[in-house]
């Protein structure tokens, strides 16, 4: 049997880390890890955050990022270990034998030089073509990806093109050099769920035409069962289970990976709307200053107390805006906001310290939300003295009773936001929120920075919290699952208007709206051949229209 | 509009707006001290008599806003007004000093910006290795020893030890341009050396910056050597701000040169000031002081714009 492009024997990868209070040490964070891979094959690398997955394929082109360092082990690329050869070796193999597509496209292009210099510049300087052939390869890699104009997008910067376009843009950008293997570090990650849908079938046919050997790196199961041949399931820096795709999918062996598989299994009855809702929202039209036209269009949604309404939307639809004119940040420039059975001030100082106390907001960035200079205790302690003038063993023992409902407890009071976990960190600033007993919070996004197992916990918590606390949820997501796991009912937002709205049952049960339709059809399923699925329906119906 | 001209375009008027300032307060400051051109001119010999007569015949008795109006309308006109103690025409007098001025100050940025910016992109490529740190201490020294003493080790080592260039940075129109830059080599070497430290660091900053950016580990993914990610992928997304220290440390090279010009024996605007300013001959303070608040502006002003342009997006809208 001839030899596999890229063989890695008990890499071991280290880094330095600065804990808070503690002398710089450094620590292991891929411990002894082996894998083949073919030429033409794609791998997938999957694990939650701290699994290593990235590190490992950085590790195939024998780079650490930032502190990160090679340790131990070998890694084999066209028969030669790099992990021994000469850093003019290693310039040759980065660039010419692998390449790299990173999670955002965005941060990756040099936003000072036009796509195609940055597309052909590896295959030039690598001398595996000349600039004119390259250009030429890259114009068909733009064309083969989808590219809209692929001869002349290259001639754009890359603040030009969409977010989606860029990714694919990158992704030429790896395949231009003829490379024998790219690492896809979660290309499509943070993308919307209906652009992911059609880069991930663009790089799917890529490296189907192009016979280019793939390591495939993402937390969601779902993504990497579409493209991999085989998966390697990681985690925290060691090999959990080592398969074909659609053993680890469909018969997986260990307990964490079936974890995994069955991830987002919440079971939620979905409650009757009462008589009274906490929220009405009417006629809601607002614009952001400077701006010559509407960003919410006549919005108009009701939120029950101890229920849960959804508000899900791609990234522009307009749902954190209505969060803003929600809580006063952003005046509407139409509308009404009835809370409570009382009408809210327009703007955030008009309102009373009770309108302030019952409204409360959970983030998405659990980490810039908290002072990291403050306690746990500190930051639950806030709300208590200021709403409550608590002070002294009283506020103590509400802050412990607050930590053991988020189940953390007493330890934790002492602790600063650092020493958390993300899971941790978001429970603290749900603590905060429900310190101040609030009728209705408004969650923007909570899980989407966590993991999935992280992510479920937090879901579970807060519809625990929700039957004890009586309290209602605007949940804003563009996560569906996550829509599915826990709403009572579901506003649909698309440009700035609510194209769908009504119970869940309602929502999510044909016949659809075609926006409804898209955004449903294009989350990705854990079964194989889902891609190419939906992608020739949708061929069929654009056809067929 | 193209948002760039639209930009552009305020900057400008923007910058106008400055100078404009800067002369009514240059004016008023003046206007303050005690004492006044008529006193100059008589000094010890005068009588309540002849400073009303000679204020009269000066038209200092006028309301202040009126002579500055006057004056300011006589600057747009290039009239700069008369010296009290040569009675020369100003705008003569000057329009050869900031000649020399501005060819000395040419000189040393030709020497200076492009050393500044080799040196700061070498310290990135060595980052805190032994030729950053040679380098950071070396321009470090020289901004902290004072100019006029650089100067005068420069005129005794190498001009008198060593024979080499002029210890005099005499020039006048008849000479050549060889014997012009033989002339002014030392002052050039000085000045570099005071501005060279602030330029070289600001690029290493900025530069080290920009090498923390997402590109920049895409450009060593590619396989670059380091030197090529530096110059092609983070110079360009550090322009503005080393435009920025590069404009201050010319604006120096002009207003600033006053010791080193004394120093030298140049016939700058440096020297041109320090004499009048001692024979408080306002009108030439006040002429000099606009024409160093102009070319302040003007320069930050360029370096502002050049900070837009820089700029893809603002270049390049969708």
């Amino acid at each position: 049997m001839s030899e596999p492009l890229l063989k890695v024997r008990g890499l071991k990868i280290g880094a330095t880390v600065y804990p808070p209070g503690e002398k710089p040490h450094n620590i292991e964070i891929v411990h002894g890890v082996d894998f083949d891979l073919e030429r033409g094959k794609v791998l997938g690398l999957i694990g939650e955050s701290g699994a290593g997955k990235s590190t490992i394929g950085l590790a195939s082109m024998a780079y650490g990022r930032g502190g990160v360092k090679i340790t131990g082990g070998e890694v084999w690329v066209n028969g030669r270990d790099i992990l021994k050869t000469s850093l003019k070796d290693i310039r040759g193999l980065r660039g010419g034998e692998v390449t790299y597509v990173s999670q955002s496209a965005a941060a990756s292009f040099n936003p000072a030089k036009k796509i195609m210099d940055q597309v052909v510049e590896a295959a030039v300087e690598q001398k595996k073509f000349s600039r004119r052939q390259a250009e030429e390869r890259a114009r068909a890699l733009f064309a083969k990806l989808g590219l809209p104009d692929p001869d002349k997008i290259g001639e754009r910067y890359p603040h030009q093109v969409s977010g989606g376009q860029l990714q694919r843009c990158m992704t030429a950008l790896a395949l231009c050099p003829e490379p024998d293997l790219v690492v896809f570090d979660e290309p499509t990650t943070a993308l919307d769920v209906t652009t992911q849908i059609d880069v991930l079938m663009a790089i799917k046919e890529a490296i189907q035409d192009t016979g280019v050997a793939a390591l495939y790196i993402t937390h969601d199961l779902a993504v990497v069962a579409q493209v991999s041949d085989d998966i390697m399931v990681l985690r925290m820096g060691d090999m959990v289970e080592y398969g074909e795709t659609d053993q680890i999918i469909n018969r997986p062996q260990k307990e964490y990976t079936q974890a995994l598989v069955s991830v987002r299994s919440i079971e939620h009855e979905e409650k009757k709307p009462t008589p009274e809702p906490v929220l009405s929202v009417t006629g809601i039209s607002a614009r952001y200053k400077g701006l010559a036209f509407d960003v919410l269009h006549n919005v108009t949604v009701d939120l029950h107390p101890g229920q849960t309404l959804a508000v899900v939307g791609e990234s522009g639809s307009g749902k954190s805006t209505l969060a803003r004119v929600i809580t006063g940040l952003l005046p509407p420039r139409e509308g009404e906001i009835a809370f409570a059975g009382r009408k809210l001030s327009r703007d955030l100082a008009g309102r009373s310290r009770e309108d302030l106390r019952e409204l409360q907001m959970i983030y998405q960035m659990a980490d810039v939300a908290m002072n990291p200079r403050q306690t746990v205790g500190t930051i639950i302690g806030r709300p208590l003295e200021f709403y409550f003038g608590m002070r002294g063993a009283e506020k103590r023992k509400r802050i412990i009773e607050l930590l053991d409902e988020i189940e953390m407890g007493e330890k934790f009071i002492d602790r600063y936001p650092a020493e958390l976990s993300g899971g941790q960190k978001q429970r603290v600033c749900i603590a905060r929120s429900l310190a101040a007993k609030p009728k209705m919070i408004i969650c923007d996004e909570v899980t989407s920075a966590l993991d999935p197992l992280v992510a479920d916990g937090i879901l579970k918590l807060l519809l625990d919290l929700q039957k004890i606390e009586n309290v209602a949820y605007l949940f804003i997501t563009h996560d569906l699952a996550t829509v599915k796991a826990i709403s009572d009912s579901i506003a649909v937002m698309y440009q700035g208007r609510v194209v769908r709205y009504g119970s869940k049952s309602q929502v999510l049960s044909p016949p659809f709206d075609d926006y409804t339709d898209l955004l449903l059809s294009s989350v990705p399923e854990m079964r194989l051949g889902w891609l190419e699925e939906v992608v020739a329906h949708r061929k069929m119906e654009s056809a067929g229209h | 509009m193209h948002p760039i001209v639209k930009l552009v375009s305020q900057r400008f008027a923007l910058g106008l707006l400055l100078l404009f300032g800067a002369s009514a307060m240059i004016f008023g400051l003046t206007e303050a001290l005690p004492g006044d051109a008529a006193q100059a001119v008589l000094g010890q010999s005068a009588t309540p008599e002849s400073l009303a007569n000679l204020r009269e015949e000066m038209g200092l008795d006028r309301p202040a806003l009126t002579r500055y109006f006057e004056w300011l309308g006589g600057i747009l006109q290039g009239d700069l007004g008369q010296s009290l103690t040569n009675k020369l025409d100003i705008a003569e007098s000057i329009g050869n000093r900031l000649g020399n001025t501005l060819f000395l100050a040419f000189w040393a940025a030709i020497v200076s910006v492009p050393l500044a910016i080799f040196l700061g992109l070498l310290a990135v490529r060595y980052r805190n290795r032994w030729p950053d740190k040679l380098i950071s201490a070396v321009t470090l020294t020289t901004i902290s020893i004072p100019e006029f003493l650089i100067g005068y080790v420069l005129v005794y080592f190498v001009a008198v030890k060593l024979g080499m260039f002029s210890p005099l940075a005499m020039i006048n129109d008849s000479m050549s341009l060889g014997q012009k830059l033989n002339a002014i080599a030392l002052p050039v070497i000085v000045l570099t050396m005071v501005v060279l430290a602030h330029m070289m660091r600001m690029t290493r900053a900025a530069i080290l910056n920009v090498m923390q950016s997402a590109y920049i580990e895409t450009a060593e993914l590619k396989g670059l050597t380091n030197f090529t990610i530096i110059y092609r992928h983070a110079l360009p997304n550090a322009i503005a701000p080393i435009v920025n220290v590069v404009m201050l440390n010319l604006a120096y090279l002009v207003v600033g040169v006053v010791v080193v010009e004394v120093v030298f024996v140049y016939p700058g605007m440096g020297q041109y000031l320090v004499d009048h300013v001692t024979k408080r001959d306002v009108p030439v303070v006040l002429a000099c002081g606009v024409i160093f608040a102009a070319i302040y502006i003007g320069l930050n002003m360029l370096a502002d714009i050049v900070a837009i342009l820089a700029n893809p997006r603002l270049r390049h809208p969708k």
